[in-house]
């Protein structure tokens, strides 16, 4: 063999986006050594996940978590890489581009890989302060600085996936959110009218204002953007204005260049522009006259195109069949194909259970699956498409299809539904990650040449499941099935109880990518194999899907504990204890007094002061419970959540106001972290402190969320705990005003109550996700903990209800009542 | 056994069915059987136990009902509620009360056997 090797090629890639950079990686695969690569990229970033944009947006993930190549894979595989400077012009003849900033690069070899641009509509006042598209980490940054200020609201042009997807993140950060749609149902292009319609219905459900048949004529505002008008007269106001009516691909260039472009540029089965030494790949071409705006045949591209610059002419590409997932949690939508029967000969079978929420639709043509809509449960989509992509004979499942993989192969003979056989009953060829493009093969080959025994390392390796995540599930079967009793779930991932095998965080994250809402269906869809469950995961559920739907989610009082029922601890002997709020530990001569007056009413046996600055009344009979309530709520006094794995206590000191040392208002702060909290629920009971000065007579460093004043302002400190296992707090952060106490404490409480399991205190979760995870989301991702701040305030809007004062009422009243039959 | 003390035993109407919640109890306050904890299960039977956990006399009807099953509210003893036997490793049984349900009406035993 010749030992010396071969002098190396140039590759100049313009674009650093999805699509060049995977032909990139595919290369370095194939052929390590073959090109010296410079990368030219026209925004500032090195390659990231503009999927994930939307999750960004939502604020589910941070800029940094959806970055897919750092510079420094860059410089570890001797990419030259200059981002933030556009390539202005190619000189064919001379094979070089030049940059804005004049960088002139020589090329062999030329990929253009330019992505598209938004779709800009002639209207007066695009352009305009206030205004932007939905493409990129400036567009979402314009986005999220708009949502920052309270009260803003935002409208929303389009009603496709982007636009959609646009509409729910700025709802989700607390925006009042209209979208304008030209057409009369949303995504017109991939649903049909039915299917539209529900998601219309679930989404206005969820806060969005829908302007459909909406023709927007101008965006009015003349220093920056102050609402839209439509043809029909209706004015929407609105501070933010983004437009999202879809793409063109991004020619400029090529044009320029001489090569020759349609809608985009064109490029033959090679991936080949007209110019021999010039490839383009992504949203910036056309094949065939088809131009693309996913990425699953845009990953197709990238394989074929790495194969010609490797070498292999004969590498070929054809476009795959494509599907749709609309990534909005909660919103489940699929769809391929056909939307409709086109002729006479085709064939459509519908499916509605009103109930659920549930529709779906399938064409059909020559006895096999020609299109897919589906809406509410898309479990079975990727079933579907299998058979729409490899054109399967259905007439022996015909008649109960429609009714998903479960009844109809089950029908003929096959096992019964279990997600794992489901699984593993698939072909190698089976698509499991629909957004990377990956097959069963591809992931099960992986796990075995690779020894990956976690998701996250399957996820690196693959890319199956790393952006929209709706395939973990299977990518997990796979795992399981492929290492048995070897393959731990993500950390500590044991079965809630004895009536699952799922444990706590798949099942919090299944019933938001699902959509589950009810108890009931939590049990059928997951597979508990005990139906109503047990005293241990029933309380479980009820805390995650109250936490993952506030105000939607009715509370199932049949699976609390008695206490949160009863709003009462019980006693030893069956009798109950009963602790009023005292905000902050302030109290005055009117609640103490009905107090004194009640205690003396019921005749109830003993009163002691707690151990969280309150008063509590003990030995008080079930029947007695409403009128010892009437009584103090009478006096302004509700109930204190003893009881619950909520919010309880939040003890101070003097702080300021008397105290010699203190340096601030403890008890005022104190008050203020109460009545921001007070009535929401937890994983597990939360207690917070203020102290004054560092003497810390609050104890607020054996606290949930502990606050100590220090001169310069306040020290908040997170996961204490006083009770069996002592553990002191972590500092979190320090900051200067009480506002920001308050924004911290929210976001921190919120971020447990979405992320925690179910009795696991602050302590041991803080323990188990790191402080430096806590930091980072609620200290330095400010968006992220606006977001979740947000989130926070958003629950207690409906958490915020004195249970005495609805109880007293008249509220609930057998529970406290005795029948006496007469004997 | 219970159909032959029935024969001898006044049934007694304590409530309508729907007066208790599914998954759900009320009580029932007897000056035979002292309190009686009445359970209603999702699948609408209906089971009657002395309102005292075999374990420290806790009130079975303020715990989670779950199938045919309560658990205790203060030590999470699992009752089965058809036998009121403790469910094993546990040992102990909490006295059932003869019920039925007629029309609609919740009907207990009351008195007779001891
Ligand atoms: C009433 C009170 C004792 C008192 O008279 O002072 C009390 C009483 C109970 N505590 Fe407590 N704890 C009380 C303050 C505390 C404190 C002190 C504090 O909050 O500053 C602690 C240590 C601090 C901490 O939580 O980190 C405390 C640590 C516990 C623990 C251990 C928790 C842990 O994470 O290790 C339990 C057991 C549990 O929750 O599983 C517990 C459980 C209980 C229960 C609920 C036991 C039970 O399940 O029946 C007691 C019920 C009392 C009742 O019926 O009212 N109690 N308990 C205090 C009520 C405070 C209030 O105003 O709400
Ligand atoms: C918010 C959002 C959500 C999406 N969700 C989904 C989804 O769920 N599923 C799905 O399949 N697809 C989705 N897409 C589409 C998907 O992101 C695109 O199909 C994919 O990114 C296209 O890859 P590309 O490389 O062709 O273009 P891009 O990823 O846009 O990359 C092109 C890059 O080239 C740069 N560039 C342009 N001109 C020049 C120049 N002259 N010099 C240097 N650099 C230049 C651009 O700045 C850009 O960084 C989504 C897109 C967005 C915006
Ligand atoms: S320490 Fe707490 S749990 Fe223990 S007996 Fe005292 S009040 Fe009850
Ligand atoms: S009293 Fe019922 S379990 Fe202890």
């Amino acid at each position: 063999m010749n030992m010396i090797a071969a002098p190396r090629q140039r590759l100049v890639v313009v674009g650093n986006g999805m699509a060049g950079m995977r032909v990139v990686q595919n290369l370095l695969r194939l052929a390590p050594h073959r090109y010296d690569i410079t990368v030219f990229g026209a925004e500032p970033h090195p390659n990231y996940d503009r999927i994930a944009l939307s999750s960004v947006l939502a604020g589910e993930k941070t800029l940094e978590e959806i970055v897919i190549n750092s510079r420094d894979w860059y410089a570890e595989n001797g990419i030259r890489l200059i981002a933030g400077d556009p390539v202005v012009a190619i000189d064919r003849m001379a094979r070089t581009v030049t940059s804005a900033s004049g960088v002139v690069a020589a090329y062999d070899r030329l990929l253009i890989a330019a992505g598209s641009k938004p779709l800009a509509p002639p209207i007066p006042g695009l352009g305009l302060p206030g205004t932007c598209a939905f493409r990129d980490i400036a567009d979402v940054e314009t986005m999220i600085a708009a949502a920052r200020d309270e009260g803003r609201r935002a409208v929303v042009i389009g009603g496709g996936l982007l636009g959609l997807e646009a509409a729910w993140g700025l709802r989700r950060r607390g925006m009042s959110v209209a979208l304008v749609h030209l057409m009369p149902t949303l995504m017109e292009r991939q649903l049909d009218a039915t299917a539209g319609t529900l998601l219309q219905r679930d989404l206005d459900r969820r806060g969005i204002a829908f302007f459909t048949n909406g023709q927007t004529e101008e965006i009015t505002g003349t220093d920056r953007a102050t609402g839209v008008r439509l043809a029909d007269g209706r004015e929407v106001p609105a501070d933010l204005v983004v437009v999202a009516i879809g793409i063109r691909p991004n020619i400029d260039l090529a044009r320029q260049a001489g090569l020759e472009v349609n809608r985009g540029i064109v490029v033959d089965d090679g991936l080949r522009t007209e110019d021999p030494n010039i490839f383009a790949v992504g949203e910036c071409v056309e094949h065939r006259g088809q131009v693309f705006g996913l990425v699953a045949p845009i990953w197709e591209q990238a394989k074929i195109c790495a194969a010609q610059l490797a070498g292999d002419e004969t590498a070929i590409y054809v476009t795959p069949p494509l599907s749709t997932r609309l990534k909005i949690t909660g919103v489940d939508v699929f769809s391929a194909g056909a939307l409709a029967a086109a002729d006479p000969a085709d064939e459509e079978i519908t499916f509605q259970d009103v109930a659920r929420g549930v529709y779906r639709k399938l064409v059909l043509r020559g006895g096999k699956v020609a299109g897919v809509v589906m809406y509410g449960d898309v479990t079975d989509g990727p079933w579907y498409f299998q058979l729409l992509r490899e054109g399967t004979e259905v007439g022996p499942m015909r008649d109960t299809l429609i009714l998903g993989r479960a009844v109809a192969t089950a029908a003929q003979g096959a096992p019964a539904h279990d997600p794992a056989a489901a699984v593993a009953a698939l072909p190698d060829t089976a698509e499991i990650c629909g957004c990377n493009g990956v097959c069963k093969g591809s992931i099960t080959a992986a796990i075995a040449e690779l020894k990956l025994t976690t998701l996250d390392a399957v996820r690196a390796h693959t890319k199956a499941s790393a952006s929209c995540g709706s395939c973990t599930g299977q990518v997990e079967a796979l795992l399981a099935a492929a290492l048995g009793e070897g393959y731990a779930k993500p950390e500590g991932e044991r079965p809630m109880c004895k009536c699952t095998s799922h444990g706590h965080d798949h099942v919090r994250r299944e019933i938001l990518a699902r959509g589950l809402k009810t108890i009931p269906e939590v049990m059928l869809r997951l597979g508990w194999t005990r139906p109503e469950g047990c005293a241990s995961c029933r309380p479980a559920l009820n805390y995650y899907l109250l936490c993952a739907w506030p105000g939607e989610y009715e509370d199932d009082a049949r699976s609390r504990f008695v206490n949160e029922r009863m709003h009462a601890n019980i006693q030893k002997d069956g009798t109950y204890s009963v602790v009023p709020r005292m905000w902050g530990g302030l109290t005055n001569p009117r609640e103490l007094r009905a107090i004194a007056d009640v205690v003396e009413k019921y005749n109830i046996p003993e009163v002691k002061v707690t151990g969280g600055q309150r008063i509590d009344l003990f030995g008080v009979k079930r029947e007695q419970l409403p009128h010892v309530w009437r009584d103090l709520n009478a006096a302004g006094m509700v109930s204190g959540h003893a009881y619950a794995k909520g919010l309880r206590t939040v003890k101070t000191c003097v702080g300021s106001t008397w105290c010699r040392f203190g340096t601030q208002d403890s008890t005022g702060m104190g008050v203020a972290l109460e009545r921001m909290a007070w009535g929401s629920w937890h994983p597990h009971k939360v207690k917070l402190a203020v102290s004054g000065c560092p003497r810390n007579c609050a104890e607020a460093t054996i606290k949930d969320f502990g606050v100590v004043a220090v001169e310069s302002g306040w020290e908040l400190h997170v996961g204490g705990n006083g009770g069996i296992h002592v553990r002191a707090t972590d500092l979190l952060c320090r900051v200067a005003t009480e506002a920001e106490v308050l924004e911290h404490c929210g976001a921190f409480l919120q971020l447990y109550r979405e992320e925690a399991r179910y009795l696991e205190r602050t302590a041991p979760w803080v323990e188990r996700v790191g402080i430096d995870y806590v930091r980072r989301r609620v200290v330095e991702d400010v968006e992220g903990r606006r977001a979740l701040h947000e989130r926070f305030l958003h629950a207690q809007r409906f958490a915020q209800q004195d249970p005495w004062a609805e109880r007293a009422a008249g509220a609930d009243a057998g529970a406290f009542s005795t029948l006496v039959p007469a004997e | 056994m219970d159909g032959s003390i029935a024969g001898q035993t006044a049934w007694v109407e304590v409530c309508r069915l729907e007066e208790i919640p599914r998954q759900g109890s009320r009580v029932v306050a007897t000056a035979a059987r002292g309190e009686v904890a009445l359970f209603r299960a999702l699948d609408d039977a209906v089971f009657a136990l002395e309102d005292r956990c075999p374990h420290k006399g806790g009130p079975l009807s303020q715990g989670i009902v779950h199938g045919h099953a309560v658990t205790c509210p203060l030590h999470n003893w699992v009752i089965d509620l058809a036998s009121g036997e403790a469910v094993a490793p546990d040992k102990g049984c909490a006295p059932r009360i003869p019920v039925r349900v007629e029309a609609g009406r919740v009907l207990l035993a009351l008195g007779g056997r001891g």
